[in-house]
């Protein structure tokens, strides 16, 4: 108990040390390493927390790929031109009532979960014969809540427009070293065998599609960046139906929940999204195998995506 | 049998966990790029395979024990590629500074 709550503290501290050092530090490359640190001693928060599928997904993709996408947006701009090292005190008074305001919400907010009957666990667990899947959390997220996800999958998809807007510098990849080129021969199989494992754990176990895709990416990654993989650009016709993959499967089974009882395909759904119990089974595993793969390829390319020539 | 075995652990996870006190020291207390690297490296490789052995001899079943390994190896070898680019990025930027001076005799970095 005393060993228990000695290490919790700790990892509480360190926590909060470390973002404040994130916020601090004079270099933004040491703020990057320092942010990657702190997402993966938020990952171990979160598993000391009993939820290992937000530590998953915060060592994979808050941790890692985030990771992966500052140090390289770092590489493409450079350091930012020394300023002032403090914000001056009429930024920060704002900031510091913002702050406030905000933390007094989340309160209020979480305040009743620690004081009143907990129901939501209870009902999750009570349709789970029906969801499809044998992990509650894969439940909520691909059947009772799908409508969440794949409102998710469209904002990973206007992020990576977003930034299809911006033109990009170009990013110049070092040629590789021999080691590194041996090593990742090696890690990019296995990250595309332990990501196929995170998907198809979802079903009864933490895992899922965002994990998952986050392992593949980081595979794709490694591979780009020892030139073992060709330039991964939005003119190729693959490139985007994988993008538009994951998003579209969930639409479609969308739609023909929708309109298929009119139509006659009424075993394929009921209403919006809401699937059969004798098909929830496969069709969340559709789901989610296009999802990885969409969500793999939109990650990639916002990591080392080549930036495309202006037309005139 | 497994009294045996358990006490047998203890030394191997102490001497773990001194190779990972001492790595961190080092990291913390020694001059240069290359020094911090070779203490570190320390943690990864034996301070964690001593670890993993300790807890090994304390696992009940097989299937742990192959896990746990096969997390050393993984580790062990990430360990020694990110340290070998780290190094190499460091003598690349030394070689950029000041190519006379010996490793080493350069200003210290401030740590990170």
């Amino acid at each position: 108990m005393v060993a228990d709550g000695l290490f919790d503290g700790a990892l509480g501290v360190l926590l909060l040390t470390l973002a404040t050092a994130v916020l601090h530090a004079r270099q933004l490359y040491t703020s990057v390493v320092l942010l990657i640190a702190f997402g993966l001693l938020l990952a171990l928060t979160w598993a000391r927390l009993g939820a290992p599928d937000l530590a998953l997904a915060e060592a994979a993709i808050g941790a890692g790929l985030t990771g992966a996408l500052l140090l390289s947006a770092l590489a493409r701009c450079g350091e930012a031109p020394p300023g002032p090292s403090r914000a001056p005190p009429l930024r920060v008074l704002p900031a510091t009532l913002l702050a406030l305001l905000v933390g007094i919400v989340l309160l209020r907010a979480l305040w009743p979960l620690a004081e009143g009957p907990v129901l939501l666990p209870a009902l999750a667990l009570g349709q789970l014969p029906a969801a499809g899947v044998d992990h509650p959390v894969t439940a909520v997220l691909l059947n009772y809540r799908a409508w969440d996800t794949l409102l998710e999958l469209v904002v990973l998809m206007l992020a990576l427009l977003g930034v299809r807007q911006l033109h990009s510098a170009k990013q110049v990849i070092p040629p590789p070293w021999p080691l590194l080129l041996a090593w990742t021969r090696m890690l990019a199989p296995l990250a595309l065998l332990v990501g196929g494992y995170v998907l198809w754990r979802g079903a009864f176990a933490p895992g899922g599609a965002f994990q998952a895709g986050a392992l593949l990416a980081a595979g794709a990654v490694i591979l780009r960046l020892n030139h073992l993989l060709p330039p991964v650009r939005w003119d190729n016709g693959l490139v985007r139906l994988l993008v538009v993959l994951g998003l579209g499967v969930f639409l479609a089974v969308g739609v023909v929940g929708l309109v298929g009882p009119g139509l006659g395909f009424g075993p394929v759904g009921t209403a919006w999204l809401a699937y059969p119990p004798a098909l929830a089974g496969p069709l969340i595993l559709t789901i989610e195998a296009a999802a990885t793969l969409s969500i793999a390829t939109t990650l990639t390319l916002l990591v080392v995506g080549e930036p495309e020539e202006l037309r005139a | 049998m497994s009294d045996w075995l358990h006490a047998l652990s203890w030394p191997l996870l102490l001497g773990g966990a001194f190779f990972f006190v001492a790595g961190t020291v080092g990291l913390l207390r020694f001059p240069d790029v290359y020094a911090r690297l070779h203490a570190v490296t320390k943690a990864d490789t034996l301070g964690l395979g001593l670890v993993v052995l300790g807890l090994c001899l304390r696992a009940d079943a097989w299937q742990p024990v192959l896990m746990m390994l096969l997390i050393w190896v993984l580790v062990m070898a990430s360990g020694a590629t990110a340290c070998q680019l780290l190094a190499r990025y460091a003598r690349e930027d030394e070689q950029e500074a000041g190519a006379d001076q010996p490793p080493g005799t350069r200003e210290r970095r401030p740590p990170v």
